[in-house]
């Protein structure tokens, strides 16, 4: 913001003689120019841009910075102009702020690197790296000036403070050991175990019900040969901490089409329980093809054979996914008739092999 | 076209132009009104023996796959028992007749010209006569009146979403089939596909899933379709991986491509 009158000694420096948005007058412009460049060309290596083709920069540049301030002034309007009151007017809002805003950044952005490109002198420059140690005399002094503050402290003379301030520092050292806690406790047999467990409820055989409605489920409904539904504990429909081990699905098959890694006894009049979570990650594997009887993991395609005990045909999985003992209850209902044999979901490190000891007690009883 | 233009003086013209319009009128003429004759017969007769007219519609668009009394063959399955249901869903979103389908599974495509409301009501009547199975639902069924959309959303989300997502968008299954999605389909077609299973898809039929839960599920399906996308564009709204691949293709392309400007060297003038 220099003000340039005539006959007066122009300065060294290469700021532009004249105010944004004023302009001089021609024979002003061009005499400036020539002066300029004729300054700037007498350092060596330092190139600056055709005066032509800075001014194109200056000009886009300068159209951006506009969009800004335009962008600036449309942000508060937007502010000002669309209330939050409901989901849709939120959307609109959050659009029209983060697009003024978007633009405003971008416009200043886009018009900083323009200016530096297109109207700055473009040259190498090389710096010297100095050495990092300080000269003797600096640390001499340092040393000296730490040693006498350190005894006007007392801190050697008056070891009651001394020892109170280590004492002091010692507890608030070990406060982040201390929180480590919460990363117990350990699970110990918690991942071995589900709510379906009759024990769990006091000897009661918890009942299937569909989940999302929580109906119980009568065997003789559940009669659709193909027929899949999702499925929860009862009395545990909305407690996620058990839902997170124990949901599952229900799937109807043929009698025909069961294989013999089915376990015949768990199942019943062709229904069989499955484990919802999949044994690699975790993840809900609930997509079933009732004319492949796959059921398949939509997070990593760990595929599985319903009729075939849950075996994985297919994909990162490296174990069926455990099979339910199911039955029912004097009402018809199906029930848990116990516990998974095995741990649900994915491997865990004291996990052990969980199937080989259920082979081995199955041959040694 | 200048052939055209030069013939247009030619003393044949005329009648020829003439000719070509009796015939054109004439052909539109019989093709209307064949149309209207045998609609009009139709309803003149008033009581169209539904079961014998779907067993010749059979015997002549579907019985090459389906078989004989349509006991099935290794082209098609059999459809003994499917049930009326199951020949409207799938005679009505155009995945049969599937002649020359030779994908994974079958798609939803136009209809062909021969497939009217009507047909498919008379092959869906023989189909029922062999061995019962799901009937077609009313307009009551399925209508989303005093439906609980929440409640639909809630076991839409339990049972359906794993394959068709959240919004109805469908998904990936194994060996090339896929859930399509869920936005063409009309509640018709919503509640025939779950009570009878197409495809893959598993059955979820009325005693597991009540009547009155469907049309809450119906109306939870119907309604999203109308949701506005927060931000801008939905991306075919089956979330991260669009999104993702969006910020990744464009998004991070465009930022190396500014940074690569932006610290290019320029070139120098030698003077």
């Amino acid at each position: 913001m220099t003000d340039h009158t005539p006959g007066t000694e122009l300065p060294e420096d290469r700021a532009p003689k004249r105010v944004i948005g004023t302009p001089s007058p021609a024979s002003g412009t061009s005499l400036l120019g020539r002066e300029e460049q004729a300054g700037e060309a007498a350092v060596p290596g330092v190139h600056p841009p055709d005066e032509k083709k800075a001014r194109r920069a200056e000009r886009i540049a300068a159209l951006c910075f506009f969009i800004t301030f335009l962008s600036g002034i449309g942000f508060i309007a937007s502010y000002v102009a669309f209330q939050v009151n409901t989901v849709d007017n939120t959307a609109v809002s959050n659009l029209a702020l983060g697009g003024t805003l978007t633009l405003a950044l971008l416009g200043l952005a886009v018009g900083i690197v323009v200016w530096v490109r297109g109207v700055m002198p473009k040259y190498n420059l090389v710096q010297e790296r100095h050495p990092m140690r300080s000269d003797a005399e600096t640390r001499s002094y340092v040393g000296e000036t730490f040693l006498q503050g350190a005894q006007e402290s007392g801190i050697t003379k008056r070891p009651l403070l001394r020892r109170t301030l280590l004492a002091a520092a010692a507890p608030l050292g070990l406060a982040p050991l201390v929180l480590l806690k919460d990363l117990g406790p350990l699970p110990e047999t918690k991942l071995r175990h589900t709510v379906w467990s009759p024990e769990h409820n006091g000897g009661k055989e918890l009942r299937l019900v569909v989940e999302g409605s929580g109906q119980p489920i009568r065997a003789a409904d559940f009669n659709s040969p193909g027929g899949l539904l999702s499925v929860v504990p009862e009395g545990y429909e909305h407690d996620l901490t058990a839902l997170a081990k124990a949901t599952l699905i229900l799937i109807n098959l043929r009698p025909e089409e069961i294989k013999s890694g089915t376990n015949k006894n768990w199942m019943h009049n062709g229904i069989v329980a499955y484990s919802k979570i999949c044994t690699h990650v975790g993840c809900p594997a609930a997509l079933y093809e009732q004319t492949t009887h796959h059921i398949l993991c939509p997070c990593h395609q760990s595929t599985f054979d319903a009729t075939d005990g849950a075996k994985v045909i297919f994909g990162p999985a490296a174990r069926p996914l455990p099979q339910l003992p199911i039955g029912v209850d004097s009402e018809g209902y199906l029930v848990a008739k116990g516990d998974f044999a095995v741990p649900v979901g994915p491997s865990f490190w004291e996990r052990g092999d969980a199937e080989a000891e259920v082979r081995n007690q199955g041959r040694t009883s | 076209m200048f052939r055209i233009t030069a013939g247009r003086r030619h003393p044949l013209a005329r009648y020829a132009v003439l000719l070509f319009a009796l015939v054109l009128a004439g052909s539109v003429y019989t093709l209307t009104a064949l149309g209207d004759q045998s609609a009009d017969a139709a309803i003149a007769t008033g009581k169209v023996d539904d079961v014998a007219e779907g067993e010749k519609l059979f015997e002549a668009h579907c019985m090459s796959c389906h078989g004989t009394d349509a006991v099935g063959t290794a082209a098609g399955p059999t459809l003994v028992g499917v049930g009326a249901a199951a020949v409207d869903f799938q005679m009505s979103s155009g995945r049969m007749p599937a002649a020359t389908y030779s994908g994974a599974q079958a798609l939803r495509k136009p209809l062909p010209e021969w497939v009217t409301p009507e047909k498919i009501r008379q092959i869906g009547a023989y189909v029922q006569s062999l061995g019962g199975g799901p009937t077609v639902p009313t307009k009551a069924d399925v209508s989303t009146e005093g439906a609980d959309m929440a409640k639909g959303g809630e076991l839409f989300r339990a049972n359906c979403i794993s394959c068709h997502n959240w919004v109805g968008a469908g998904g990936a299954l194994t060996e090339g089939k896929f859930a399509p999605p869920l936005n063409e389909a009309t509640p018709e077609q919503i509640y025939e596909a779950m009570i009878t299973g197409p495809q893959a898809m598993p059955v979820f039929n009325d005693s597991v899933i009540s009547p009155q839960e469907k049309r809450d599920m119906i109306a939870y399906i119907v309604g999203v379709r109308n949701q506005t996308d927060p931000g801008g564009f939905g991306l075919g709204r089956i979330g991260p991986v669009t999104e993702g691949l969006v910020a990744w293709i464009a998004g991070i392309s465009a930022l190396a491509l500014a940074a690569i400007w932006i610290t290019a060297k320029k070139r120098q003038t030698n003077d």
